[in-house]
């Protein structure tokens, strides 16, 4: 609305303005570009040509020594592409299973923050309680505290003789190793209902060089201890873009449904979840793209153990350039995750620009909610 | 209302004390979530802070316990005699202002001439912006390496800072500020003959200093904080910055109780400056997680 009265009044008094303003045009071309020189330079320097730069290596195999575009160093086109996907080997396995670990890990910690934000924020906006300002901040503060050092906190929490554990025994149960344990939750949740060995039709390749019994694993105890984590950190982020949702909920059509005789669930069900829909499609989404990004607390906390099952994509690719000095195979995955995120994000995008282009509709539409609830 | 004089009068004193009760129910139910929450979210941090001071059998014996029994300074002398940490400390500071400093500038003369300046490219280049906000930062671990090698900055402070002296966030969210401030007193200014970089800096930043303070608070808490770029920039001991020193101090441990007071002790001095800044400026960063659902 507002940037609709800035434009009715710039052309109302359009014309002698922008006459001018064409005698110093030449002076704002200048001073336009010499006023993003930097920022040009800086992104351009430090985030596109070393993009191009590692799209190049990731054609070759340099193992770090000079430099890496010189011929002497080995050119292998797509082999380090083609070594993720399609040749049986560990290079395949291990990308393989960090897909793996990173989906089981994306579909625990994108639903779980998105509801733990949506309860806090219901909470958190509930008219009735008092001290709620302090609670926000409680729940906010982790979000900008330093990943490396809430991992150290972590670390404690779910050492053997850890918090954790200690709570655990408190309630009579004998926790487990947590950053030593690389059984898979769904294999132990089989195991108790007498399925400790893969059954004869799992055994057998599953795609991409994993068994079918690996790929079913589910995310292993210590993955579930950095998603615990990830989730208590990041919940109270998206808590705040539920606060401001709900801001643009209108007090006026809570109370005629609770005149109306709705139930506390039906409001929520029929009245707040609906007119959530935009922030939660976003909190989902921003889910989606940062979860796939998981790299300092598994650096910190894990390094992509026990066996392998807190290996991710992110880890791998720096662990293979960086450990194992194969920059060209570290640069593909980075790029295969690249894709990955970039899918997400685009989708993002287009949604939020059909939706930004719906609004006048959507203003209709939401006067009519209360009469079809 | 009108629901409510429809009814039998002889029904309405008991639904009201019904409402009531429902009344309290939610608010206990409320509080109650609000508290279970509450510890949740903070208990961790008292856990960090009592074992800190804790002995290392103590801390490792009791440590849901908050409280040191004996209290010792033992694993903060340890962090000052026996680690880098002064010296991280330092790096950190040093990486900090150079960079908050670099990016309020740098961000807000392009987010102005994005906003404000009429020159060929401007839109495309906006676009690039919203482009290189989409690039995720860990892919970028490897192709930073590449060129800080190749531009013989890879392991210098050089490496550290400048690779950091612009983010498109910034730009983003200065140019969005910029265009809601009136045009009117810019023009004034233009009209009395001050030069575009003269109006920039007297007239309008005076004028954005909300977005200013924003800036800088996310600046110094994206720079304070982060890791992977010093993971792949340094090699060298003495350059490293608090989050990678810290990171060296656990890793490889791996969870084997060793050290823990002396290891949570360092994790709280370098939580500490943020969570000052957190206190005090609460209200910017509340505001930034807003924009960033606007923005959507």
């Amino acid at each position: 609305m507002a940037t609709e009265t800035l434009t009715a009044v710039g052309t109302a008094r359009g014309k002698s303005p922008r006459r001018r303003r064409r005698g110093i045009r030449r002076d704002e071309t200048v001073a336009g570009w010499l006023f993003v020189a930097p920022v040009i330079v800086i992104l351009g320097l430090f985030l596109l040509l070393p993009i191009l730069m590692a799209f190049w290596v990731s054609l070759t195999d340099w193992n770090g020594q000079g430099s890496p575009f010189t011929s002497e160093v080995p050119f292998v086109g797509g082999h380090n592409y083609t070594q993720l996907f399609t040749e049986d080997g560990l290079a395949r396995r291990d990308f393989m299973t960090s897909i793996r670990n990173n989906i089981y890990y994306v579909a625990i910690v994108v639903p779980a923050q998105t509801v733990l934000a949506l309860g806090l924020a219901l909470v958190v906006n509930n008219r009735m309680l008092k001290g709620k300002s302090f609670f926000r901040s409680a729940f906010y503060f982790p979000s900008v505290t330093s990943s490396v050092a809430i991992s150290v906190v972590f670390l404690f929490l779910f050492a053997n003789s850890g918090a954790v554990n200690a709570l655990l025994a408190f309630l009579g149960i004998d926790g487990p190793e947590w950053f030593a344990d690389s059984r898979g939750v769904l294999h132990l949740l089989l195991g108790t209902v007498g399925v400790d060995s893969p059954p004869a039709g799992l055994t057998g390749g599953g795609p991409f060089g994993l068994s079918w019994w690996d790929w079913l694993a589910g995310p292993s105890v210590a993955m579930m201890s950095i998603i615990t984590l990830v989730v208590w950190t990041t919940s109270g982020t998206f808590m705040l873009m539920f606060l401001a949702g709900l801001q643009n909920v209108p007090v006026a059509l809570d109370e005629a449904s609770i005149l109306d005789g709705a139930s506390r669930w039906q409001r929520f069900r029929h009245v707040t979840l609906p007119l959530l829909k935009p922030t939660t499609f976003l909190v989902l989404t921003l889910g989606l793209i940062g979860s796939w990004q998981v790299f300092d607390q598994v650096y910190v906390m894990s390094q992509g153990d026990p066996a392998k099952t807190t290996l991710t994509p992110a880890y791998l690719s720096y662990r293979t350039a960086f450990r194992d000095f194969d920059y060209g195979s570290g640069a593909a995955i980075s790029f295969v995750l690249f894709l990955i995120i970039i899918v997400f994000t685009l989708i993002q995008r287009r949604a939020l620009a059909e939706r930004d282009t719906d609004r006048p509709r959507r203003g209709w539409r939401r006067r009519r909610v209360p009469e079809r609830s | 209302m009108a629901v409510l004089t429809d009814r039998p009068p002889a029904a309405a004193p008991a639904r009201r004390d019904q409402r009531v009760a429902r009344t309290l129910a939610t608010r206990f139910l409320g509080y109650a979530t609000l508290i279970f929450f509450g510890l949740v979210f903070l208990y961790p941090f008292v856990i960090q802070i009592g074992n800190a001071l804790k002995t290392e059998p103590d801390a490792a014996a009791n440590p849901l316990s908050p409280i040191p029994d004996p209290l010792t300074l033992a694993g903060f002398e340890r962090i000052f005699a026996g680690t880098n940490f002064p010296l991280w400390l330092g790096n950190s500071l040093l990486v900090t202002v150079l960079v908050t400093i670099g990016r309020v500038f740098f961000d807000s003369l392009a987010g102005y001439a994005l906003a404000r300046l009429r020159f060929r490219g401007r839109s495309g280049l906006f676009a690039a912006v919203i482009a290189v906000l989409a690039v995720p930062g860990v892919v970028l671990l490897i192709p930073k390496f590449l060129v800080l090698n190749q531009l013989g900055i890879y392991n210098s402070y050089a490496g550290l800072v400048v690779p950091l002296l612009a983010d498109a966030a910034g730009v983003f969210i200065m140019k969005q500020f910029f265009e809601s401030i009136p045009l009117s007193v810019e023009e004034a200014a233009r009209i009395d003959g001050a030069s575009i970089f003269r109006t920039f800096w007297s007239v309008v930043l005076p004028m954005a200093k909300p977005a200013l303070i924003t800036l800088t608070i996310l600046s110094f808490q994206g720079s304070w904080n982060e890791f992977p770029h010093s993971l792949v920039s340094v090699q060298d001991p003495d350059l490293f910055t608090l989050p990678r020193g810290l990171a060296d101090l656990v890793s490889g441990s791996l969870g084997k109780g060793t050290q823990y007071p002396l290891k949570l002790g360092a994790a709280l001095l370098a939580t500490i400056p943020v969570a000052i800044i957190f206190v005090v400026f609460q209200r910017y960063f509340v505001r930034d997680a807003n924009d960033g659902s606007d923005k959507g």
